[in-house]
């Protein structure tokens, strides 16, 4: 399984003009967990500013979104099995828990998609 | 669909607007249709339109054999809402989806055609087996259940402080295969983010809440009309597992489940998803030789 590229996931989402473009409108501070390690992303307009990382305490964000790390493991291959190969996905089968106010989320959602898909290995790097 | 240099040319697709009741109001419905032989009428998704079809109303080989008909349901692609759809929610119902199939084929005198849906369209052809079979050559569900829970908050789907026709497509993306051409994914998007306000949502409402069958799939007899089965594996709406138990729960009835496909398969992937029909339609046809039909 593919560790998650959380370490590069700023410099590749704010190096794709493109998806920082169709991100201008969204502003927001969410949490990220992957198993029992913890992420504050902040992102303005469509540009990862700052990627914290835990244990936090009293820690704020907009909202919250929480799997364990085989379940991002296996969404960060380059070709993920079915039931992994999506944010909905994974929200569907209750891999992947949405807590708090999902607004800018699915106000966003094809832009929160690709930039999750930067957590898997680009086929150049293969 | 491409032409093998850059001039221009025309597919051999026909478009008209049908004039006709439907639940009691006059609609002005469009349908496509391109080819000759037995009719195969085609179902779109929920949200989506006819252009779903657009790979199989131009395939050469389908066309010899078959005359593809597909049409766009009342507020979709380029059929027109029916007189005060502006005064209340949309809410597609079993009801109203089997008097519209039917409606259509009587219009277009279709004489037992081969009806082909998929998603809500998948599941109607269950209720087509269930309530008039005898009206119909065969039956395909394509991504076919007898019921899929809600497995996101639909709201998002419909509200004025949401962009609702990518958010509609942001639903339906990870639907797709992973390895679908580009050019189709983005093209079945597409479809997905020119669909009116709530119409996506108002189909749910058969798919998800009206259209529950499991408790009626059993009784469909597949010696009054064939029913066929194909669900792709990245389809996390109706999975392959739902549509196994459908198999299991309707004797008779055969599906095939199809690899690197998801919930789309004629637009998403249309080559690999004919490798697939094609021998169903065989079937189909082999069948329909036998019993003289």
């Amino acid at each position: 399984m593919a560790d998650p590229n959380i370490e590069q996931l700023a410099e590749r989402v704010n190096a794709d003009a493109w998806l920082v473009h169709r991100g201008r409108y969204l502003s927001v501070r969410f949490l990220l967990t992957i198993g029992i390690d913890q992420y504050v992303i902040e992102i303005h307009k469509g540009r990862i500013e700052t990627i914290e990382s835990g244990p936090f305490v009293m820690a704020r964000w907009t909202f919250a979104m929480k799997g364990e790390r085989e379940v991002w493991e296996k969404f960060s291959e380059l070709h993920p099995v079915p039931r992994f190969h999506d944010l909905m996905a994974l929200i569907r089968f209750k891999t992947l828990l949405l807590e708090g106010d999902q607004h800018p989320f699915m106000a966003n959602l094809l832009y929160f998609k690709d930039v999750f898909a930067y957590l898997r290995p680009l086929e150049i790097e293969l | 669909m491409n032409s093998n240099n850059n001039e221009a040319y025309f597919e051999p697709v026909t478009g008209r607007y049908l004039h006709l009741q439907l639940m009691g109001q006059a609609h002005r419905i469009y349908v496509e249709e391109a080819g000759e032989g037995a009719p195969l009428l085609c179902l779109h998704t929920a949200g989506s339109d006819s252009r779903q079809y657009r790979a199989l109303l131009n395939d050469p080989e389908l066309l010899a054999k078959y005359r593809v008909i597909a049409f766009d349901l009342p507020r979709h692609g380029k059929s027109s809402p029916a007189a005060g759809w502006h005064k209340s929610e949309y809410k597609l119902t079993s009801r109203d989806y089997v008097d519209i199939v039917c409606a259509v084929t009587d219009a277009l005198a279709l004489e037992k055609p081969i009806v082909m849906g998929c998603s809500i369209g998948g599941r109607i052809v269950l209720n087509l087996a269930l309530e008039c079979p005898d009206r119909f050559g065969a039956l395909i569900g394509l991504q076919s259940g007898a019921h899929v829970h809600p497995y996101y908050d639909l709201q998002w789907l419909h509200r004025p402080d949401v962009q609702g026709g990518e958010t509609c497509a942001g639903i339906v993306s990870g639907l797709i295969g992973p390895g679908a051409p580009e050019t189709d994914r983005w093209e079945t998007l597409w479809h997905y983010m020119q669909g009116g306000p709530g119409v996506f949502k108002g189909d749910l409402y058969f798919y998800k809440i009206d259209g529950d069958l499991r408790q009626k799939v059993s009784q469909i007899d597949t010696s009054r009309c064939p029913l066929y089965l194909l669900t792709g594996e990245y389809d996390y709406s109706c999975t392959p597992e739902d549509s196994l138990e459908l198999e299991r729960l309707i004797p008779g009835s055969k599906l095939t489940l199809m690899e690197g496909i998801g919930h789309f398969p004629m637009s998403e992937d249309p080559v690999r998803f004919l490798s697939y029909l094609r021998p169903v339609l065989e079937q189909i046809q082999a069948s329909r030789v036998a019993r003289n039909d």
